[in-house]
């Protein structure tokens, strides 16, 4: 199976976070890694390939510095990468993400496209979803488990309230990949050395700009919320404070 | 995608007391390749999900534990970074190997464990081993299997190793060396399965041999009950008519303190690297606590004398960095322009390393001392917590202690420091002897105005290029006074040291930062700034009392008064508002809730 996945660059986890000075997105001097949805996605593919061969490919749209994590799938054992190079990429909406994606790919003959759930930052988790649609490919979202069958794949995805569904589908697909479904692997000294050898390939905006529309996302504003924190003190002996606590948290609160 | 950051000048060792450097000239953590970068992601990984989960067994001497954590680095190839790969080693850069033994320095007890194997236990056959002794032991090295250990010191002899009484004779068929002899304090003793043994050979001779577990004659003694690291295994080596065989000689008969000496100095760098990373991940626990523990309503790390220290740590972690990749840059420069596949390759490697002695001695003194005062400064933030086993500080505490005694005691490197630069300075090698006479015909004219230094940090780099100045007039007046008889006056030696040393750790920490400052602007280095002129601050007021006892050690009288006169024009300097340097400093670790760089 010929396997392409797409990898995203995002703030490190425990960075702290500043407003650019036009307050419309996060100032650009922080840490970043890979999205942890993203790195599940990849450890499954690796883990796929393993089992019935084939390539994995990854790819990420973005700034130079994004390239880190295409060296970081290169060195954990992908084959190759794209890199659709432009600081444009950052802020670009989902659609024309996957556009792009489309696009870079279109000579390529992937059997499944696997993503992230959504991504750390914008967490819209729409670019797996809507880059099957542009390709005319089905689709199943938060994916726990991947088995090869005779002409196509048998997936399992996690639903509400514990409920697990089992769905049977062709390839080519696109799969969105839910974390924590798979130990990830470390990228071994090895792996690191042997990556710089491993081909990429770069798309610039300009190779793909034809494919893309008016960017329909702008951020007007960001801000980071005031802390508010109110505490009640409940007075009265123990049993009638336990009433106005049952009866906070079924009229206030709402969780009983 | 940083790829050659590697600077191109081949610089002299011992030479930064009397050149200056460049930028350029410099390697800084900065200057990190991708490659670099990745190691670094991998080895804390490693270090935090697979050793910190596992200290608690660790220290219990769970030995199983520790060589699964060993066998699991190896195949990742952090345990193999120093093995060519023809032997299944990952064979990288002397950075790669510097920045892994930084990262994964988050338990003192699996770091030696680590440092014995990867180090000095497998280093010496790596750099003097024969073609099949590395066939034979490199492979089993590299994949973990085998763990190593290297046995130098004894009851009666350590820092003094030549003086071993471990003899080996020949047997009379010639096919083995019958060892005997006991060797002290040897690390991985109770589970390592190969030993670099240092023997004399008729009892004069003094030589190496590879030693495995399972040869006749080889036992292993009790485990000492140690104060700090206690996670890893100590003990001495009996060996009782212990046979090895003819072709496990390592190197040459006569020529063991060539393999002594050189896997020393390879421990030094790498002890230098670890301590920094130990410092750094006391400092990550130090901020956490301070954070949370609360008094008078708000967090301990509010208050100014708690700040002065977190800032402190975090200084010692940036200028300890800077000396560390500083260093092990100046050897990569060398060892990247030698042919890895010519006959003589691990001579010229050994040699590239030995070029450094005094830098890699410094580093050693310098980052065991910081580390030192990390940890003791960390128990103090915890208060009672950090007196009692539950929390980490204590842990670190008594891990840190040993960093100070072994890879040389830091009085016998302080003592190489000085004496190493004399050696060089006589044999003309390293041009001091000019530069002293030069200085001392410059300071006798009197005052002088000279060109006053531009642009960034110009007043610290005043502060150092007055330092030296300061060192080789110190130098000159003791040179005068004892002539050869100098190495005797250890005090003296010492004191020097102490000057060498922060003249090399404050000149690193000036270069990391303007370098820092050349690619992203003054305005976005404020902390880095601020870190470089708290230290600078702190160190050249040692380098000038260090001046002042030598000085008053040497002469008397006028001659004193008229040196004394000088050294007040050297260390003329306005000082900096270190408190409210040192507070941004802590502002923004705590704010962070870690290191920053």
């Amino acid at each position: 199976m010929k396997i392409l996945v797409c990898m995203k660059q995002v703030p490190q986890k425990d960075a702290p976070l500043k407003l650019n000075e036009t307050g419309t997105w996060i100032r650009e001097d922080v840490s970043y890694e890979v999205n942890e949805p993203d790195a599940y996605a990849l450890e499954e593919a690796l883990r796929q390939k393993e089992k019935h061969g084939g390539e994995v490919v990854v790819i990420t749209a973005g700034p130079a510095r994004s390239q880190q994590v295409l060296r970081e799938g290169l060195a954990k054992g992908a084959d190759s990468a794209i890199h659709l190079e432009d600081p444009g990429f950052v802020g670009l909406d989902a659609f024309n993400t996957a556009k792009a994606f489309a696009a870079a790919i279109k000579e390529e003959n992937f059997d499944l496209i696997f993503t992230g759930l959504q991504s750390d930052d914008y967490g819209y988790a729409q670019t797996g979803v809507v880059l099957a649609e542009i390709m005319g490919w089905p689709h199943a979202t938060i994916i726990m488990q991947i088995d090869k069958q005779d002409g196509g794949i048998k997936v399992k995805r996690e639903l509400e309230a514990g409920f697990f569904q089992h769905v049977d589908m062709p390839l080519p697909a696109v799969l969105t990949i839910q974390s924590g479904i798979n130990k990830l692997r470390y990228a071994t000294l090895i792996g690191i050395k042997q990556a710089k050898n491993k081909p990429l390939r770069k798309v610039t905006m300009d190779e793909v700009r034809s494919s893309l529309g008016d960017n329909m996302q702008k951020i007007e504003k960001l801000y980071i919320p005031q802390k508010t924190k109110k505490t009640e003190m409940l007075t009265g002996s123990p049993a009638e404070i336990a009433k106005q606590l049952v009866e906070k948290l079924k009229n206030e609160v709402r969780v009983l | 995608m940083a790829t050659a950051a590697i600077p191109k000048t081949k610089i002299i060792g011992g030479s930064f007391l009397i050149e200056d450097r460049t930028t350029a000239e410099v390697f800084t953590p900065e200057d990190f390749t991708d490659e670099h970068r990745q190691i670094a992601q991998t080895t804390e990984e490693f270090a935090r999900n697979e050793i910190v989960p596992n200290i608690e067994k660790i220290e219990h001497k769970d030995w199983q534990v520790t060589r699964d954590l060993l066998k699991k680095a190896a195949e990742l190839g952090l345990a193999t970074v120093d093995i060519p790969e023809e032997y299944g080693g990952a064979d990288m850069d002397k950075i790669s190997s510097c920045i892994i033994a930084d990262r994964i320095a988050v338990s003192g007890s699996f770091s030696v464990s680590f440092g014995g194997h990867v180090g000095i236990g497998t280093l010496p056959i790596v750099y003097f081993g024969t073609k099949e002794q590395k066939a034979k032991y490199l492979p089993k090295l590299a994949s973990g299997d085998w763990i190593a250990a290297y046995a130098l010191s004894e009851n009666t002899s350590a820092s003094d190793a030549m003086n071993a009484r471990t003899k080996a004779v020949l047997s009379k068929d010639g096919k083995h060396w019958v060892l005997n002899g006991e060797k002290m304090w040897i690390t991985n003793a109770h589970f390592a399965d190969v030993f670099i043994v240092f023997a004399k050979v008729d009892g004069e001779k003094f030589s190496a041999f590879i030693v495995e577990k399972d040869f006749p004659g080889f036992s292993v003694g009790a485990e000492e009950k140690k104060m700090g690291i206690r996670g890893s295994s100590t003990a001495p080596l009996i060996l009782n008519d212990c046979q090895v065989p003819a072709e496990n000689l390592l190197g040459e008969i006569g020529k063991g303190h060539v393999i002594a000496f050189n896997s020393l100095n390879i421990g030094r760098f790498k002890l230098g690297a670890g301590v920094v990373g130990g410092a750094r991940n006391a400092l990550t626990n130090a901020i956490s606590y301070a954070k949370e523990r609360k008094a008078w309503g708000k967090s301990i790390s509010d208050f100014g004398l708690i700040k002065e220290k977190l800032a402190n740590m975090a200084i010692g972690v940036y200028v300890g960095e800077a000396l560390a990749y500083r260093t092990v840059g100046m050897i990569e420069t060398i060892l990247a322009d030698i042919d890895k596949n010519a006959p003589d390759a691990s001579t010229q490697i050994r040699k590239g390393i030995e070029e450094y002695a005094v830098e890699c001695s410094i580093l050693k003194v310098w980052g065991s001392e910081m580390i030192d005062s990390v940890v003791d400064e960390v128990v103090q933030i915890y208060g009672g917590y950090g007196f009692v086993e539950e929390y980490p500080a204590e842990r670190s505490y008594r891990d840190a202690r040993v960093n100070r005694i072994f890879e040389g005691t830091n009085e016998i490197n302080r003592m190489i420091i000085t004496g190493w630069l004399m050696k060089r300075a006589m044999s003309g090698q390293l041009a001091l002897m000019p530069a002293i006479k030069q200085l001392m015909d410059e300071v006798l004219a009197g005052p002088s105005m000279g060109e006053p230094l531009e642009g960034p940090l110009a007043a610290e780099r005043t502060i150092i290029a007055n330092a030296k100045k300061a060192g080789l007039m110190v130098s000159g007046v003791a040179m005068q006074k004892y002539m050869m008889g100098q190495q005797d006056q250890q005090e003296i030696m010492g004191a020097m040291a102490n000057m060498i040393i922060e003249a090399y750790a404050m000149e690193s920490a000036v270069l990391r930062t303007q370098k820092l400052i050349e690619n992203k602007g003054e305005a976005a280095c404020e902390t880095a700034i601020a870190m470089t002129r708290a230290y600078i601050s702190g160190s050249v007021d040692k380098v000038e009392s260090e001046a002042k006892r030598v000085l008053a050690a040497c002469a008397e009288g006028d001659m004193l008064r008229t040196q004394m006169a000088i050294l007040r024009r050297l260390f003329k300097y306005e000082p900096i508002n270190s408190i409210s340097a040192r507070q941004h400093v802590a502002d923004r670790v705590i704010e962070a809730g870690k290191y920053v760089f």
